[in-house]
């Protein structure tokens, strides 16, 4: 399944524009911005805070792209029901796509730490080792927000396809992402902290500052991915077993 | 519901001796299809996608498989070419040979010369018949053409509704309903069908 996606990646230059274009977008766009801020409020750290929220949000955002847009592919190329007549099972199918989103963000984020290194001296390294239980936190939620993704793609077809590139932007603004938890009302807080992001971020936030990594936030980062990663395994067998009854497999390409 | 995309409302599917879908993964190893309504990905080669599909099946020694079936469908000059460009025959040809990467023991063949201009359809259906003959495969085979369904089939079944309406050999059919060919059957079938819903 990932040598088709390794196939593709060398010939369509959509899906190289995911893996390049629009993060280097990106990272121009909060480097520069970074700069100005930096210099007008004398705050150097906001460069750090900025760019270190956009690499590990991109992390997000790929992996769960990576899910629901290789299972787009299938659909658009209409090679769904070939793929689902192998003896490929829905198990190893939906590994193939996060081992995929995995891939996909260790070429996007190696570009992107080391752009933001050259062009704007700024380390993602200096969050140490607490760099690694951020993103395997954030690897974690993408492939439980792109499995759900997938399902609701396997039950409504491609009329839901748009939630592929439209949902994780729902996490930006109320996942802490680009700034602190204490930016939102206290009674939205509570509700917030019940998703991984404002933990990781929050965590990222911490780091930076010089502070001890927050194992409880990481504690509870690690406790929700789990519970949300098993709810979307749940979710998409309950989707694929009622496309099967429905015979919703054979339309889902139509 | 043979292959597992649709689950049976009722009763048992026994494929090769084992139960479907319960044995799913072991019934399609031994069995493939082809349907000019899916396709394969237009922006891969030939090559590239009779490859994964080489690895979805575990074919072994998938390179010399691949080049063998090139040369017996004559598709041994496309295998660099993109997918998406071939025309509908060779597309078809192409289609036949991801069908006998796995050395299927049965394949299901979803109307293989729908889209194909007559000279096209014969080849494929003289190709399946060797194929057929020579490897002693079974072949499932759905078609509107009744002179292709009588020159391929030892066995047609004719699904209305979902009910079996007629099951024998081309000649036991015609003969128990009194038609000159199967053509004739068919149409007298669709004319009852719609003078019925008037």
């Amino acid at each position: 399944m990932n040598l088709r996606q390794l196939f593709v990646l060398r010939r369509s230059f959509a899906r190289v524009t995911d893996l390049f274009y629009w993060p280097l977008l990106d990272l121009f766009f909060f480097g520069f911005l970074s700069v100005y801020l930096g210099r007008r409020e004398g705050a150097p750290m906001i460069a750090g805070l900025l760019l270190s929220a956009l690499i590990l949000w991109d992390i997000f955002f790929r992996v769960q792209q990576g899910i629901s847009v290789s299972f787009l592919m299938e659909l658009w190329t209409r090679n769904f029901v070939n793929l689902f007549v192998t003896p490929v099972t829905v198990t190893e199918f939906l590994v193939a796509m996060m081992v995929w989103g995995v891939v996909k963000i260790l070429i996007t984020a190696t570009l992107l730490t080391t752009l933001a290194l050259l062009l704007y001296g700024f380390n993602l390294f200096t969050l140490g080792l607490s760099l690694v239980p951020f993103v395997i936190g954030l690897i974690i939620f993408g492939w439980a927000v792109g499995t759900v993704i997938t399902a609701i793609i396997l039950r409504y077809g491609q009329a839901a396809e748009t939630l592929a590139w439209s949902l994780a932007f729902l996490f930006q603004p109320f996942g802490a992402v680009f700034f602190p938890l204490s930016v939102y009302p206290q009674w939205l807080v509570g509700v917030l902290l019940l998703m991984p992001l404002p933990h990781i971020f929050e965590g990222m936030r911490a780091v930076l500052a010089g502070q001890p990594l927050p194992l409880h936030h990481l504690g509870w980062a690690f406790l929700l991915d789990a519970i949300y990663l098993l709810v979307a395994w749940a979710f998409f067998g309950y989707m694929f077993t009622l496309a099967r009854q429905r015979g919703l497999l054979l339309k889902a390409q139509e | 519901m043979l292959l597992g995309l649709i689950a049976p409302t009722g009763g048992t599917i026994r494929i090769l001796g084992q139960e479907m879908p319960r044995r799913r993964e072991a019934i399609l190893a031994r069995v493939n299809f082809s349907s000019p309504y899916v396709a394969l990905p237009h922006d891969l080669t030939v090559r590239e996608n009779l490859v994964v599909f080489s690895h979805l099946y575990n074919v072994a020694e998938h390179r010399r498989k691949i080049r063998d079936l090139g040369e017996l469908f004559g598709v041994s000059h496309l295998l660099d070419r993109r997918t998406g460009r071939l025309s509908s025959g060779e597309i078809a040809r192409v289609n036949l040979v991801k069908a006998f990467l796995n050395d299927p023991q049965i394949l299901f063949l979803d109307e293989p010369t729908a889209a194909l201009d007559p000279e096209a359809a014969d080849a494929v259906r003289t190709l399946l018949m060797r194929q057929r003959d020579e490897r002693g495969l079974t072949i499932f085979y759905t078609s509107h053409n009744m002179r292709e369904v009588e020159r391929l089939s030892t066995r047609i079944i004719f699904l209305h509704h979902g009910r079996i309406i007629a099951d024998g050999p081309a000649e036991q059919i015609v003969r128990e309903y009194g038609k000159a060919d199967l053509e004739e059957f068919f149409v007298a079938l669709a004319r009852s069908e719609r003078e019925v819903s008037q």
